[in-house]
C-alpha cells in the first residue's frame, strides 16, 4: 500500500488529490442526502414527521413501522384503502414476462441475423437499428386503438380487437414491441462476435441451426442476455408513460409506479404514506443495482441510448 | 383485502401460464422446425428466428408511427382531415409557446449540466483513493424511477404555510434568515428546481461513461505530455479532454434525447401546472385528458422531428466507436 502511495505521481495531476477527494465526498454526500432524509422519514411517526424536519430525527427519536405497515396492508388513506401490495404484485406480474418475451425474441432475432445470412439481412437488421428513432410518444395512440378495435380495412377485419387493453397481456405486448430495436441491436453486438469456428464446427458435426442456437448460442450469450435484462427490467419497472396509458390506474392492473404517480397528486396523500410507498418501489432496483453492481453498469450503458 | 389472496394467486397463475404458453409455442416450432433437413432448412430457420421480432416492430412501432402521422393532420377524433391546422395550433397557442419554451430550456440546461457534472467527478475519482464508494453512491439514483426520484425531490421542495419547515430546502433558505417559499409555484424558479431532479439522477449516468473513457486514455501519452511540462487543467484541456471528446458528444447527444421526451418528473411534480409543462407531457395531456388526438399525435410528430438528427448523430458515432 504505502508503495503505491509512494510512487512518483504520474502526469494524471489534474487537481491534488486532496483537492479531488474532498469535492468527491462533498458531492456525494450532497447526492445521498435527499435518497437518506426519504428513508428516515419513512420510518418516523406521522406526528414526528410533521413536527420537525428529518434531521431532528436523531435528537428527539421517534421511530415506527406503522407508515410500511398502513401503506402495505391498507388504512393510510382513502385512496390506498386496500394498501400498495396489490400495485407491488401488479409490478412483478407485469415485469417478469415482460423481460422475458422481449429478452428471449430479441435473441432470435439476433442469431438469424447474424449467423443464418440471406439477402437482405444486413438491410433489416440496420432497418431494425433505426428503429431506436421513433420515440415511443409515437405509438401509444395507435397501439391502444389496435388493441381495443382491431385494424380493418374497409369493412374486412385484417387485425382482430384483441380485447388486451387493461388487461396484463396488454402491458405485456407493449412493452415487448418497445424493447426490440435496441435489445436486438445489442444482442446482435454480442451474438454477432461469437467465434465463427465454433459455429461451422458444429454445422460440419450436422448441428442445425435450432441445435446451435440452444446449445451454442445461449450459454455463451449469457453476460450479454443477463446485463440486457437488467436494463429491461429496470425500464420496466421504472416506467410510467407505457403502464399509465395500457392500463390505467385499476388495483386489478397498474403497477406501484403509476399508483404512486398518482398519490403524488391527490390530496390528503400524507408523508407517512408517500414516503413509504416510495422506498418500496426503489428498493427493488436499488437491490438489484447493489447486487448485480457490475451487470446493472454494463446494461445501462449499453442501454442508454434507448 | 379479504380477496387479495385468491386474486394474487390468479395474477401469479396468469404470469405463470403466459410463460408456460410462450415456452411451450416456441418448443414445438423448434422442434418442427428442427426435423426438416437441407436447402429448406435455411428459410425456416430465418422465418422463425426473425419473423417474430419482424410482427412486433411493425405492428408495434413502424405501423404505429404512420398512423401517427396522419393522425396529425386530422381532428380530435382522427375522423376528419383538417390539413396542418394541428400544426399552425402549436405557432398561435400561448400555452405551446410556453411548453416549446420550457422545453428548449430543458434541453440546453440539463444536458450541460449532467455532462459537465460528470466529466468534473469522472476526472477527480481517477485522482483518489477508494473510488468505488462514492462512484456507486453517485451512481444509484439511476436506478430510481422517476416518479420515486420526484418523491424524493418533493419532499426537499416541501412548503408549509405558517409552520416548521420539514422540507429540507425551506429549512436551509428559513435558516439564512429567507421566508419559507412554495417552490412548486413560484416561477421560474420551478422549472429549475425540477431539473435538479433530472441532473441528480443522470449525473451517475454520465460519470460512468466519462469515468470509463478517462481510464482508456493511455498513461504513457499523459506521461509523455507530463514530462512536456504539461500538468493541471492545460494537461486536461490539451491531452485528457481531446482524447474523450467523442464520448461527451455521445453522453451529451443521449441527455439532450432523454430531456426531449422528459414526461414523469413534470407528470408527478406539478403535472405541468404553474408553468413548467413540457412536451411530451403535453402530448400526453392532449391525448388522454382533452382526447384531442389529433394536436397529440402532431406534438409527437414534433417530438420524432427533433429526436431524429441527434439520434443519428448518436448511433453513428457509437458504430464509428464500436468499428474501431
Amino acid at each position: 500500500m504505502s508503495l503505491k502511495i509512494s510512487k512518483p505521481s504520474s502526469g494524471r495531476q489534474i487537481f491534488s488529490s486532496k483537492i479531488a477527494a474532498i469535492t468527491v465526498w462533498t458531492i456525494t454526500i450532497l447526492w445521498t442526502i435527499p435518497t437518506f432524509g426519504l428513508l428516515v422519514t419513512s420510518f418516523r411517526t406521522g406526528d414526528a414527521i410533521y413536527a420537525n424536519g428529518w434531521w431532528s430525527a436523531f435528537t428527539k427519536p421517534a421511530f415506527t413501522l406503522q407508515n410500511y405497515r398502513e401503506v402495505f396492508f391498507g388504512g393510510a388513506s382513502e385512496s390506498l384503502s386496500d394498501g400498495i401490495l396489490p400495485y407491488f404484485v401488479n409490478s412483478i406480474v407485469i415485469t417478469l414476462p415482460a423481460t422475458i418475451f422481449p429478452i428471449v425474441i430479441a435473441t432470435m432475432a439476433a442469431y438469424g441475423l447474424a449467423w443464418v445470412k440471406f439477402k437482405g439481412s444486413d438491410f433489416i437488421f440496420f432497418a431494425i437499428f433505426a428503429l431506436q428513432i421513433v420515440p415511443l410518444q409515437m405509438s401509444l395512440v395507435p397501439l391502444l386503438q389496435l388493441f381495443t378495435g382491431g385494424a380493418h380495412i374497409g369493412s374486412v377485419t385484417i387485425f382482430p380487437a384483441l380485447g388486451i387493453a387493461g388487461d396484463f397481456a396488454g402491458i405485456w405486448l407493449p412493452h415487448t414491441m418497445f424493447a426490440m430495436p435496441l435489445a436486438i441491436y445489442l444482442l446482435h453486438n454480442f451474438v454477432a462476435s461469437l467465434p465463427r469456428e465454433l459455429m461451422e464446427a458444429a454445422h460440419v458435426d450436422g448441428a442445425n441451426h435450432f441445435l446451435i442456437f440452444r446449445k451454442i448460442v445461449i450459454p455463451l450469450s449469457v453476460p450479454g442476455i443477463a446485463a440486457i435484462a437488467i436494463f429491461q427490467f429496470l425500464w420496466v419497472w421504472n416506467d410510467l408513460l407505457v403502464a399509465l396509458t395500457f392500463a390505467g390506474g385499476t388495483e386489478e392492473v397498474a403497477p406501484i409506479n403509476a399508483k404512486l404517480a398518482s398519490l403524488v397528486g391527490q390530496y390528503g396523500s400524507s408523508w407517512t404514506t408517500l414516503t413509504a410507498g416510495a422506498f418500496i418501489t426503489i428498493s427493488i432496483p436499488l437491490v438489484v443495482f447493489f447486487s448485480l453492481q457490475r451487470y446493472f453498469v454494463r446494461g445501462l450503458t449499453a442501454g442508454s441510448v434507448k | 383485502m379479504e380477496d387479495f389472496l385468491p386474486t394474487t394467486l390468479s395474477k401469479f397463475g396468469s404470469v405463470f401460464s403466459a410463460i408456460a404458453i410462450f415456452t411451450v409455442v416456441l418448443g414445438t416450432i423448434f422442434f418442427i422446425a428442427g426435423k426438416f433437413n437441407g436447402k429448406k432448412s435455411k428459410y425456416i430457420a430465418i422465418a422463425v428466428f426473425v419473423s417474430p421480432a419482424l410482427i412486433l416492430l411493425s405492428a408495434g412501432l413502424v405501423i404505429p408511427a404512420v398512423r401517427t402521422v396522419m393522425f396529425s393532420f386530422m381532428d380530435a377524433d382522427s375522423l376528419n382531415f383538417i390539413g396542418f391546422d394541428n400544426y399552425t395550433w402549436m405557432f398561435k397557442d400561448p400555452n405551446v409557446a410556453i411548453i416549446m419554451r420550457n422545453t428548449i430550456l430543458w434541453l440546453l440546461v440539463t444536458p450541460l449540466f449532467t455532462t459537465a457534472l460528470g466529466l468534473l467527478l469522472a476526472v477527480m475519482l481517477d485522482r483518489i483513493k477508494r473510488e468505488s464508494i462514492p462512484k456507486s453512491l453517485l451512481f444509484m439514483p439511476m436506478a430510481i424511477s422517476f416518479v420515486g426520484a420526484s418523491i424524493i425531490w418533493k419532499f426537499v421542495y416541501e412548503f408549509r404555510e405558517g409552520d416548521v419547515q420539514i422540507g429540507l430546502l425551506n429549512a436551509i433558505w428559513t435558516f439564512f434568515g429567507g421566508e419559507p417559499v412554495n417552490w412548486m409555484l413560484s416561477k421560474p424558479i420551478n422549472t429549475f428546481l425540477l431539473m435538479i431532479i433530472l441532473v441528480w439522477t443522470q449525473m451517475g449516468f454520465a460519470m460512468v461513461i466519462l469515468s470509463a473513457a478517462i481510464k482508456a486514455v493511455p498513461a504513457d501519452v499523459v506521461e509523455a505530455s507530463a514530462l512536456d511540462g504539461a500538468y493541471g487543467f492545460k494537461l486536461f484541456r490539451n491531452i485528457t479532454f481531446p482524447m474523450v471528446k467523442t464520448t461527451v458528444i455521445v453522453v451529451l447527444a443521449t441527455q439532450v434525447v432523454g430531456a426531449l421526451k422528459l414526461f414523469d418528473i413534470v407528470r408527478t411534480m406539478t403535472g405541468g401546472n404553474f408553468g413548467t409543462n413540457v412536451l411530451a407531457n403535453e402530448m400526453y395531456s392532449q391525448v388522454f385528458v382533452q382526447f384531442d388526438q389529433g394536436k397529440g399525435s402532431a406534438l409527437a410528430v414534433v417530438l420524432f422531428i427533433c429526436v431524429t438528427p441527434i439520434l443519428i448523430y448518436n448511433i453513428r458515432s457509437i458504430r464509428r466507436e464500436r468499428a474501431h
